[in-house]
């Protein structure tokens, strides 16, 4: 109980004081988590729309896959991306290993499949509606692909915050391949593992207190642009 | 480009369209059997039968949104090009964009490479002519069904197409509101758009028919100058459906065909 207690007086104190270090994780959290559902959704939201509007052989397989890849555990996409990038991998000249940039990639991973899916199930249902009428128009798979995705904008929103969430709240992926180094690569999942492993089970808490109050601000911020989304477009 | 030139109305036409002994199967059921005829410019198309009777499908095959299972549809003026850009659907249920009322049509312009100062007058023309003027910047999908009905109609017609198919377009509508869709026809006509529609309204059907081609379990019965046709059509299936007798999915023996004079 005084734990709670204790966790809630350390979240407060760290915010009301600005604490510049808390400042520092909360910036960079937000910088790889919304950079890599921003990456994702440029890559998942055409696929999962291409997956839904086109037939071709393997397709059956590929929404398995798509679905099944919503569950990739973080660590093992971390792995991956950690023998890729090391000095001895593939990717090893670049040097990227233990950068933010690293992390970015490892959350793209773990989020492009969870838009990709999410988008795929929404565009196939509105296609169903929409086909025929798209095609006697004379639309192109290009601009049906465009319309569709405008016309599900609110549903794919929720996908992308659907992303957005896991990315934020992962720890296994960005510890391996960011290495969770002080003003360098710790965010805030990083830190609280660390505080946690550190005994400081207070400041652990306060940080996750932040934490969740940051998904609260995002999700809220989500529900703003949505309603400005509803609006038609002005002719 | 000029306006002349992607306005599909002053184009050469793409008719007449021809069917060749044209069958739809869909999971091992004949929907559509053998159906050859040709269709030329002109006067209004109706066609009628009772509900299953292939209206739709056949609408749908000739419009090329479905593909024959055996035979042809043939355009036979298109000359290579595409048809489809020469054509319009009304369907039986509008689909509308979650967009406003103006950009829907705006959309559907944009597809056939309209540019954007035509477009912007063909959209308010079109408006205008259904009513719909006052809704421009209205989201589509908050109009009520009669008026998105309308704007479907608006939006086939700011294409200028050489051929209208129209699927039971006010198979829900109200009388009030069948007339404005029926008014809008008309006018479509007369500037020289080609209608095709089915219906089994048998008022409408007379109102709006040139000609009627009566459709009947997949086969297509009969095809008449629309006054013949009303003053007594040689099948027996047909005038069984003027008289308002149920055609049965199986035929049953009709009584004595003796008994029509």
């Amino acid at each position: 109980m005084t734990d709670i207690g204790e966790a809630f007086a350390a979240a407060f104190s760290l915010v009301y004081h600005l604490d510049h270090d808390l400042g520092e994780i909360v910036l960079l959290s937000l910088q790889v988590s919304v950079g890599a559902v921003a990456v994702a959704s440029v890559v998942g939201l055409p696929l999962g729309a291409a997956v839904a509007l086109f037939r071709f052989p393997g397709r059956g397989a590929i929404v398995v896959l798509l679905n099944a890849l919503m569950g990739l555990p973080p660590v093992v996409v971390g792995l991956v991306v950690y023998l890729v990038l090391s000095r001895a991998g593939p990717l090893g000249v670049l040097g990227l290993l233990f950068t933010p940039t690293a992390m970015v990639i490892a959350q793209v991973l773990l989020v492009a499949p969870i838009i990709a899916a999410l988008a795929r199930q929404v565009i196939e249902d509105m296609w169903g509606e929409y086909e025929e009428q798209l095609r006697s128009l004379g639309a192109t798979p290009r601009r049906a692909l465009a319309a569709l995705l405008w016309d599900g904008r609110l549903s794919l929103l929720t996908a992308v915050l659907a992303g957005f969430g896991r990315a934020i709240a992962e720890v296994g992926a960005v510890m391996i391949v960011g290495g969770n180094i002080d003003h360098v690569t710790r965010v805030m999942t990083t830190a609280i593992a660390l505080e946690v492993s550190k005994g400081d089970l207070a400041l652990a808490l306060g940080l996750g207190i932040v934490l969740v109050a940051l998904s609260i601000a995002v999700s809220a911020a989500v529900a703003l642009l949505r309603g400005t989304l509803a609006q038609p477009r002005a002719q | 480009m000029t306006a002349a030139m992607t306005d599909a109305m002053t184009a050469p036409s793409i008719l007449p369209l021809e069917l060749r002994g044209v069958s739809f199967e869909r999971d091992r059921q004949r929907l559509l059997k053998e159906v050859s005829v040709r269709i030329a410019a002109g006067p209004k198309t109706i066609i009628l039968g009772p509900n299953g009777a292939g209206k739709s499908l056949l609408l749908r095959l000739c419009h090329g949104l479905i593909a024959p299972s055996e035979g042809e549809v043939l355009w036979l003026g298109a000359d290579g090009r595409d048809p489809l850009r020469f054509q319009a659907m009304v369907m039986q249920r509008p689909v509308m964009l979650r967009r406003s009322v103006a950009a829907n049509i705006d959309f559907a312009l944009s597809l056939r490479r309209i540019p954007r100062p035509e477009r912007r007058r063909l959209i308010g023309q079109a408006l205008k002519r259904t009513g719909l003027a006052a809704f421009a910047q209205v989201p589509a999908r908050v109009l009520s069904f009669g008026e998105q009905q309308r704007l479907a109609l608006a939006r086939s017609w700011a294409l200028r197409p050489q051929v209208l198919f129209l699927d039971e377009p006010t198979a829900n509508l109200d009388p009030a509101a069948t007339h404005v869709i029926e008014d809008a026809i008309e006018a479509m006509a007369r500037e020289g758009t080609k209608i095709v529609m089915t219906t089994h309204d048998l008022g409408q059907a007379r109102r709006l028919a040139d000609e009627v081609m009566f459709l009947h379990r997949g086969r297509l019965l009969e095809r008449a100058g629309a006054d013949a046709f009303f003053a007594g059509p040689e099948n027996e299936l047909a005038g069984a459906f003027l008289r308002g007798e149920l055609l049965w999915w199986e035929r049953r023996e009709l009584t004595p065909p003796t008994a029509r004079s």
